[in-house]
């Protein structure tokens, strides 16, 4: 004890050592030690760093867009590692350019989907009774269309575009987005720090942004992350049936539905770019499970 | 327990009509003008406007909207702009082959997926467990549609076993199910395996083995009755993703379904055929909901109990 209160000379560096492991570095840790969880994190920083320089591993219009019918089905070569597909076009190419499609689109309709259905779903599980039933039976509509369904409808209704294609898939998760922040929120609205901020009057919409919201970061980031996977196989199963991006632009979806006559014969047309969708995928959930265990230590 | 089902079966009528209005207002905004898709070559401004008096098209949004509840009401979707045929007939002999793809998936999802579960749950650190959670992992991850073109490329190119297409036969159906179910198979797995671990815990499986019941009856009346709750809410949910990724399936393996229908009619512009789709497969959804809700209540003793004192 007393050695104790000889080593720490100042306050401040006596509580140093209670400051030395906060809970974001604590569930780090957790998350460090969860070998598959790693994994993912280190096979999609990879995916995110490939797309990201996909221009310098290989020309757009060149290789990805360019039609070059001398060239089609040749084989796999040093040249072109994954064979070039119908048309005469790099498969690796379209499939590295692909990735940017896949991952802006994918991240900007859940931001989309989180932005309004976490507002909805933040109002209704703060104030709760009416306010809450009406928004959720709302929510509980759209949830009995299934995700691709409802993102078809809107694609059929406006057109096929990128823009469109983001909203669709957005405006589909929203209601899964709100259900997972009105719960998480729910956990949250009682606790004490919740009622002081308004003993000490602070408005409803601070108390919402300020200290309901940051405090469920966790499950948040869980669900996006996870929603994430589904949304970049959202736009590719719009594609792979005509119905998303198309075709000049090279995505993972429409690859396949294009590559799919040659496939017979070069099997790699359709090897290739499903492979880069399932560990896309595969990698996002692996850290999304991840994440979740790291959060909640209780469920290990 | 009857009471139950009747209330559920009148709070599911404000759904589907909130779920109609929604489709039919999304495709309300369709742009163009249907009647040009209808007329083709023979559009002139008076033929239009005698047709949109004839369909009801000049008429308000609110009312256009009544009168296609009220003939939906009556069984029909209205009149498809391309082949003018009635759109029920059309979805009539399309339905079926959907509904047999997604029961061939369920079977396959709910045969395979709650037996391997359990066996992994009730042994969770045997070699079978490991592996079957490393197959789960990638299953979820599994896009429906590529894994389709796989197992095409596997079992009617490479080795011939099996039809690319169509749905005639039995061993057609065998990909499509496969295809459609592996990932909810995937998901229905780990759920299953994950409550199991968890329930076999329990206190009261402990004293069901301590009175010396033998390990069978003890997995399979003791810990089953109760692990199955996150089972069927995982079933219950996967139903809607099934029918959504019927779409998919469907247009891998060309089979005449609601899904190609829905994607063909997309294409071709013609509004009421895709809302038909829509609304039949939203109905599904609420209809699978349901049962899920009233199979809850039969396993669940606290809310039989609350609907006539557990005997109906």
């Amino acid at each position: 004890m007393d050695e104790t209160v000889k080593k720490y000379t100042t306050r401040k560096e006596f509580f140093k050592q209670y400051k030395k492991k906060s809970r974001l570095q604590e569930t780090w840790n957790r998350f460090l030690r969860n070998k598959t969880a790693v994994l993912g994190l280190f096979i999609f920083v990879f995916i995110m760093v490939v797309a990201a320089a996909a221009p310098l591993i290989a020309n757009y219009d060149d290789e990805a867009i360019k039609i070059n019918v001398p060239a089609r089905l040749k084989g796999p070569s040093a040249e072109h590692i994954f064979d070039t597909d119908e048309m005469g076009r790099d498969i690796l190419a379209r499939i590295v350019h692909g990735a940017q499609i896949s991952l802006v689109v994918g991240f900007s309709a859940v931001a989309l989907a989180l932005f309004i259905g976490g507002a909805f779903g933040a109002i209704a599980g703060y104030y709760g009774g009416k306010t809450d039933e009406i928004i959720m039976r709302c929510m509980d509509v759209f949830l009995c269309l299934p995700d691709v369904l409802l993102a078809l409808a809107i694609v059929a209704a406006f057109g096929t575009n990128l823009v469109n294609m983001t909203v669709a898939i957005g405006l589909s998760f929203t209601p899964k987005f709100s259900r997972v922040v009105r719960s998480a929120v729910m956990t949250v609205r009682g606790i004490e720090y919740v009622e002081a901020a308004r003993a000490i009057g602070s408005t409803n919409a601070h108390i919402i942004t300020n200290h309901v919201l940051i405090n469920c970061f966790g499950p948040i980031v869980v669900q996006v992350t996870l929603y994430v996977a589904s949304a970049i196989l959202t736009i590719s199963a719009l594609s792979f049936i005509g119905l998303g991006i198309q075709a000049p632009i090279p995505e993972w979806g429409n690859m396949l539905a294009s590559g799919r006559a040659y496939m017979r014969d070069h099997a790699y047309i359709v090897v290739a770019p499903g492979l880069a969708i399932f560990v896309t995928i595969l990698s996002l959930n692996l850290l999304g499970d991840g994440l979740r265990d790291a959060l909640d230590p209780r469920l290990k | 327990m009857f009471k139950f089902v009747v209330k559920r079966l009148f709070a599911m009528i404000p759904i589907i009509l909130a779920v109609t209005f929604v489709v039919f207002t999304i495709m309300y905004f369709t742009p163009g003008d249907p009647t040009n898709v209808i007329l083709g070559n023979e559009w002139s401004e008076t033929a239009s406007a005698q047709l949109k008096a004839e369909l009801g098209l000049d008429q308000s949004f609110i009312m256009q909207f009544f009168h296609y509840v009220k003939n939906l009401v009556q069984g029909n979707f209205g009149m498809s702009y391309i082949t003018r045929a009635p759109v029920g007939d059309q979805l009539l002999a399309r339905f079926p082959n959907t509904l047999i793809v997604v029961a061939g998936a369920m079977v396959f999802c709910v045969g395979v997926g709650v037996p391997i579960g359990i066996y992994s749950g009730v042994k969770p650190y045997s070699l079978f467990s490991n592996v079957t959670m490393v197959a789960g992992l990638l299953g979820v991850s599994l896009p429906i549609f590529w894994l389709g073109l796989l197992l095409i490329l596997l079992f009617s190119v490479q080795l011939g076993w099996l039809p690319s297409s169509g749905l005639d036969s039995f061993a057609s159906l065998i990909l499509p199910s496969l295809a459609l179910g592996s990932n909810y198979m995937a998901n229905v797995m780990r759920t299953t395996r994950s409550s199991m671990l968890e329930v076999i815990r329990q206190d009261y499986i402990r004293t069901a083995k301590a009175k010396g019941v033998n390990e069978r009856n003890v997995v399979l009346k003791h810990a089953l009755q109760n692990a199955m709750m996150p089972t069927i809410t995982v079933i219950g949910m996967n139903i809607g993703a099934l029918l959504g990724g019927v779409v998919l399936t469907e247009t891998v393996f060309s089979i005449p379904g609601t899904g190609r229908l829905l994607v063909e009619s997309i294409n071709k512009r013609d509004t009421p055929t895709v809302l038909g789709c829509l609304v039949i497969m939203a109905v599904c959804v609420a209809i699978s909901n349901l049962v899920v809700d009233i199979i809850y209540a039969y396993i669940d003793p606290r809310i039989k109990a609350q609907y006539g004192g557990g005997k109906g």
